[in-house]
């Protein structure tokens, strides 16, 4: 490869990274406001409405009140590590995105190991919130980043798990060929078959996140908010971009692993990235309406159903599956060419 | 020079230096978070080999999940560097020692048989795009060696059962949940129903009030 293709090479990614970061920054912006209007009708309140029409300048706004704010290093702190952590969780989150199929062939980069490399990047946003909550030097931010971290490996394991089912039953760890092995109408997409495992799959991505009502690592009503207690202005706008890259990401998996990714669901029919986008919002309604409904989890109901319930469900399921590949059973287990 | 050669030696000489760092850099914490620039910068030269699966999985494994669990005890302990240090010169001439014996040990080894530039396999061809190293392990792993992956799998387990079994301890006084028995409840376990008289039925609050 010459220096001129290399060049153009360089060009034509760094295009295609912004041609995803720019919708999913926007997506960010406006999923904060799309939950407070979500929580508003269902709490039969209004949610932000005055600025813009329907309050959709609102995103706008806060983004401009966070960067005018003043960024807070409190004495005693770690000053270094105390300003990389917000990049530290943000990176991992954006890093992702690079191997997400939009659509029939349209990821960043098409890789072969694609489930493992998302994995292997969600598993590093944990660095964030433990080395904010160290460096902070405050006894609740430290607490937020404990219950955090053992929070996260928990629940890792039952994502893993989870995933192994995909795999098997996909034969393969590209996401592309992982939604592709799903083709065939609704009744093929791998939720089907591996319910159970995309359950505890969903709620996994939700105790990740750190969402509620798995939000310990926060706990308003305890430790104030956690982690990102001493932060302030665009160092706490970080780590709220980050969740909520986070989220996406997370509905973005959930339905490329178990809804059929860009495939509409009766077969053939106008297949293509709106399907993708509107099952990815349609996950993270999901996320909103859990967030409205079910109170917070106490600390070791959260291990327990960690460890005790997900973990044995997918060893479980993991096992149905790999019997039903071994004698063939039809019509989702049948070995494709 | 070509791209790779630079990024390997890019590469390299972080994981030295963070290498050298873990050692040499007072606070614990700080310390754990050069391995950790270690493990990942080792992962990225082995990303420069083709083995992506290997690669993924040391962030997955050590970075992702090991030395998040090493911060948080490292974190919560409160480890004082001045008392540590101050045996220094007293132990200098045994750590020197060790040190010297290990370094003559790893040359002798190197510069002799094995390590040699003749005596490595040539390196590997360049692969095409949709070569799978993951499916060239698994065959390796589970079709060739399958005997002795398994018996190595069985004794970690047993090491993970033995850790467990060794380290827990129940305290008689703990108290503990058994949520079977709590979703168990039936109202009648909770509940009894009284009738009281009456003294008057103007007292008497209606039916279906607030409970």
């Amino acid at each position: 490869m010459g220096f001129f293709d290399s060049l153009m090479y360089t060009i034509t990614t760094l295009l295609k990274i912004v041609v995803v970061l720019v919708p999913l920054i926007l997506s960010v912006a406006y999923l904060t406001l799309a939950e407070r209007r979500v929580i508003g009708s269902m709490q039969t309140r209004v949610g932000p409405n005055r600025v813009g029409p329907f309050g959709l300048l609102q995103p706008f706004a806060d983004v401009f009140k966070l960067l005018l704010k003043e960024v807070i290093v409190p004495t005693n702190a770690s000053r270094f590590l105390f300003l990389t952590a917000p990049v530290l969780s943000l990176a991992p989150a954006l890093a992702a995105w690079a191997v997400i199929p939009f659509f029939d062939g349209g990821a960043i980069a098409d890789v072969n190991a694609g489930l493992l490399y998302v994995l292997a990047m969600t598993s590093l946003g944990v660095y964030g919130v433990i080395i904010a909550g160290w460096a902070s030097n405050s006894k609740y931010a430290f607490l937020g980043a404990m219950r955090s971290a053992a929070q996260i490996v928990a629940y890792e394991i039952a994502m893993g798990f989870a995933l192994i089912g995909v795999l098997m039953l996909a034969g393969s760890l590209n996401l592309g060929d992982i939604v592709r092995g799903q083709s065939g109408g609704i009744f093929h997409w791998y939720f089907v078959p591996l319910f159970p495992l995309a359950v505890v799959y969903f709620i996994s991505g939700v105790a990740e996140t750190n969402r509620a009502p798995f939000d310990v690592a926060e706990g308003e009503s305890e430790i104030v908010a956690g982690f990102h207690v001493d932060y302030s202005g665009m160092a706490f706008a970080l780590f709220f971009l980050a969740e909520y890259a986070n989220m996406i990401m997370i509905a973005a998996l959930t339905a490329i692993l178990f809804l059929g990714g860009w495939m509409s669901p009766i077969d053939g029919v106008g297949d293509g990235i709106w399907w993708f986008l509107a099952k990815t919002a349609a996950v993270l309604f999901v996320f909103l309406w859990l967030r409205a409904t079910f109170p917070r989890y106490r600390y070791d109901q959260i291990m327990r159903l960690g460890w005790k319930v997900f973990i044995p469900v997918t060893i479980v399921w993991i096992a149905v599956v790999g019997f039903a590949i071994w004698f063939e059973i039809g019509p989702w287990f049948q070995q494709r060419a | 020079m070509s791209l790779e050669i630079i990024v390997f030696y890019l590469f390299a000489a972080i994981v030295v230096f963070s290498a050298f760092r873990v050692i040499t850099v007072n606070n614990p914490v700080f310390a754990a978070l050069f391995l950790v620039l270690t493990f990942f910068t080792c992962s990225a030269i082995w990303m420069l080999l083709e083995a992506e699966f290997l690669a993924i999985t040391l962030v997955l494994v050590y970075v992702g999940a090991v030395m998040v669990l090493f911060l948080f005890v490292v974190m919560m302990l409160d480890v004082n560097v001045v008392p540590l240090k101050e045996g220094f010169v007293k132990y200098l001439p045994v750590g020197l020692f060790v040190g010297v014996v290990m370094l003559i040990e790893m040359v002798f080894l190197i510069t002799q048989r094995y390590f040699r530039d003749a005596d490595f396999p040539p390196p590997p061809r360049m692969t095409d795009a949709d070569f799978s190293n993951t499916e060239m392990l698994g065959r390796v792993l589970y079709r060739d060696y399958l005997f002795q992956f398994e018996i190595a799998a069985i004794i970690l387990l047993v090491a993970i059962v033995a850790a467990i079994a060794l380290t827990m301890r129940r305290r008689p006084d703990t108290k503990y949940q058994r949520p079977a028995q709590q979703i168990d409840i039936q109202r009648a376990d909770r509940i009894r129903m009284v009738t009281t008289p009456n003294a008057s039925a103007d007292t008497a609050r209606p039916e279906g009030g607030q409970s």
